[in-house]
């Protein structure tokens, strides 16, 4: 009884601001407004399958995939020092990792602009040894710079827990039966890590796909990617139909993604995020 | 089961704080004002006057186009007492019945602005609308990063400054440049004539910096940029802090607009809302909103009021003949469709 009770404002929640909300997203995609009220609409959806668009979505994929594999590069190795080092330090480097997320995420990302630009920080250093300016901005490495830069810690912190709980008498053990620190790494700690690995692409992936601040700040709007399709479809063009049909195929795309790569980690472990 | 009670107890009365305002805050609902208006639109210390004048609050949200703002208020749910659109956009929601009438018995300060200003085509009588300020669109170059001068549209495809150049993120104004150095009207609904624009945005989007919104002035006063699509009055403000730029209106002729206070359908203070505009269409605040924003005043008292300099500013008061050039935008109706599609096309394109 009690814990139905206590689960309840968590039920209320979740219903009120993510139920309802991708029941309405999915509403408009299928319906559009006629005078008399609403009649189906599949439009939205035939629309999508454009060559432009489908490039589009390509595009966000290939460069979500890519920061990704960027923030794994990374990221494991920084966990997995960050687990290895004296506790003292642990909390130091943990807190520098985390300290920039106290910031607002727009002005995080605002900052690359004088960083980057033309006469910016970067140019302005490299200027003073005779090289002439480059362009940094508005491209498509900016906003890979961007995401890579606002979304590591999403990798590095799920590795770095999951590191952390490994029974160090697991690797004690592999280096008395004579495994060396390739054969430990890749036989006891990777394994054992992937349930944080996953986690961390999931985490990463997600806001990777569909972000659409980074690309407009870092890519001058130029490197238009689904998630800014779906903002002007939303703020300057008021097709309702058409943003709400493209972002339930987003969801469906990243629903997909995340059950292949649930079932990879069940297949591993037998223990989920789900 | 006595601590189910209690969380029960908990729940009911936190849904109560969120969905009850008693009577206190519906006095102070009174003496709020939701104010809309363009990024960077407002003198300093303006809405603080206003505020303690009237003994009001404002609260004060920006916008970067009039469709993000037309948008907004379409969609409902907003409570905005004043917004400032341009003169095709008070033409549209005119149409669609979604502005409030202004009764200019109670605007003071109207008989202060220039005939020409009223009775424009978009709001006969002015039934709907008071003059806030009008500019022109250009082309804003840095003298110091061009050889010669500009005085073309087509400059803004000159590879030779081949990311140099930034464009505005609006569907309007970008359609309008590409229109008008194609040779055809900014106004222009004709599939074949639009087709011809989107082409040349196509072809112009590999020389583009960036498409950009208010952000665009710090970037030119920074030199980042040799040359961008801009507002005059943004042009007078760019040109005080870095005097290599200038600001031109080309020769094809562009863009002329005028930007009105309206009330929206559904606000809640329609007599605070006649206040502020009435306090904004004083000269002496008139005054101080021009010599901040920059942009030009259609207030014969706040013309006579500022220095010669600013008054006699080609980029912000041009000569009858630049004028004569300039087409004013008219809502394009249904062609909306066909503009969407093309910008969204431009944008999507690799």
């Amino acid at each position: 009884m009690l814990r139905r009770f206590s689960a309840a404002p968590y039920m209320l929640w979740t219903i009120l601001f993510i139920l309802v909300p991708v029941f309405m997203v999915l509403f408009y995609s299928l319906f559009s407004p006629v005078p008399a009220g609403y009649a189906l609409d599949l439009d939205g959806y035939h629309k999508f399958v454009d060559p432009l668009y489908l490039e589009v979505l390509w595009r966000s994929i290939v460069i979500a995939f890519k920061s990704t594999l960027l923030c794994l590069l990374v990221g494991y190795p920084l966990a997995l020092i960050l687990s290895r080092i004296t506790p003292r330090f642990q909390k130091i480097l943990v807190m520098l990792i985390i300290l920039p997320m106290w910031m607002n995420f727009l002005l995080r990302t605002y900052a690359w602009i004088p960083i980057l630009g033309r006469n910016g920080l970067i140019n302005t250093l490299l200027g003073s040894f005779g090289v002439a300016p480059l362009n940094l901005l508005f491209n498509e490495n900016a906003v890979l710079l961007g995401m890579v830069y606002n979304f590591l810690p999403f990798m590095v912190l799920p590795i770095y827990t999951v590191l952390m709980k490994i029974d160090r008498q697991l690797i004690e053990a592999a280096e008395d039966l004579g495994a060396d620190r390739l054969v430990v790494f890749r036989r006891i700690i990777l394994p054992l890590s992937i349930p944080g690995l996953i986690s961390g692409v999931m985490m990463v992936f997600m806001p990777a796909v569909s972000t659409f601040v980074i690309s407009d700040l870092l890519g001058g709007a130029q490197i238009t990617l689904i998630g800014n399709l779906i903002k002007d479809q939303f703020q300057t063009v008021y097709d309702w139909n058409f943003g709400s049909a493209i972002s339930m195929i987003l969801m469906v795309i990243i629903l997909l993604s995340m059950s292949i790569l649930n079932r990879y980690d069940k297949r591993e472990r037998g223990v989920s995020m789900w | 089961m006595k601590k189910s009670i209690v969380m029960v107890l908990i729940l009911v009365s936190s849904l109560v704080a969120l969905v009850g305002c008693g009577d206190p805050q519906q006095l102070k609902e009174d003496k709020k004002l939701y104010v809309y208006n363009w990024g960077d639109y407002i003198g300093e210390d303006i809405i603080t006057d206003f505020e303690k004048k009237y003994g009001a609050e404002v609260v004060y949200d920006q916008y970067a186009t009039n469709e993000d703002m037309y948008v907004k208020i379409k969609q409902g749910g907003t409570k905005y007492d004043i917004a400032i659109p341009s003169e095709y956009m008070i033409e549209k929601m005119i149409k669609e019945d979604m502005l409030e009438p202004i009764d200019l018995a109670r605007i003071s300060n109207f008989g202060k602005i220039n005939d020409r200003f009223k009775n424009l085509a978009s709001d006969p009588g002015n039934k709907y609308s008071v003059p806030y300020m009008w500019g022109t669109m250009g082309i804003v170059y840095n003298s110091s990063m061009i050889d010669g001068e500009i005085d073309s549209w087509a400059a803004l495809w000159d590879e030779k400054y081949a990311k140099q150049i930034l464009m505005i993120d609006s569907q309007r104004e970008s359609l309008a440049v590409a229109l008008k150095k194609s040779g055809y009207s900014m106004n222009s609904i004709d599939p074949a004539e639009v087709e011809a624009a989107k082409q040349a945005l196509l072809e112009q989007k590999p020389l583009v910096l960036a498409y950009v919104g208010d952000n665009y002035k710090d970037m030119m006063i920074g030199g980042e940029a040799a040359m961008a699509v801009a507002w005059s009055g943004d042009a007078v403000f760019m040109s005080e802090e870095n005097e290599d730029l200038i600001y031109v209106v080309p020769e094809e002729g562009s863009n002329v607009w005028f930007d009105s206070m309206i009330i929206p359908k559904g606000a809640r203070n329609v007599e605070l809302a006649h206040q502020f505009i009435d306090f904004m269409t004083r000269p002496d605040i008139g005054q101080r909103n021009v010599e901040y924003i920059g942009y030009s005043t259609p207030n014969t008292e706040t013309l006579a009021l500022l220095d010669p300099e600013t008054s006699g500013d080609p980029a912000a008061y041009p000569s009858d003949e630049v004028l004569a050039k300039c087409e004013v935008f008219v809502d394009p109706g249904p062609a909306i469709e066909l503009y969407n599609r093309v910008w969204t096309e431009v944008k999507s394109a690799k």
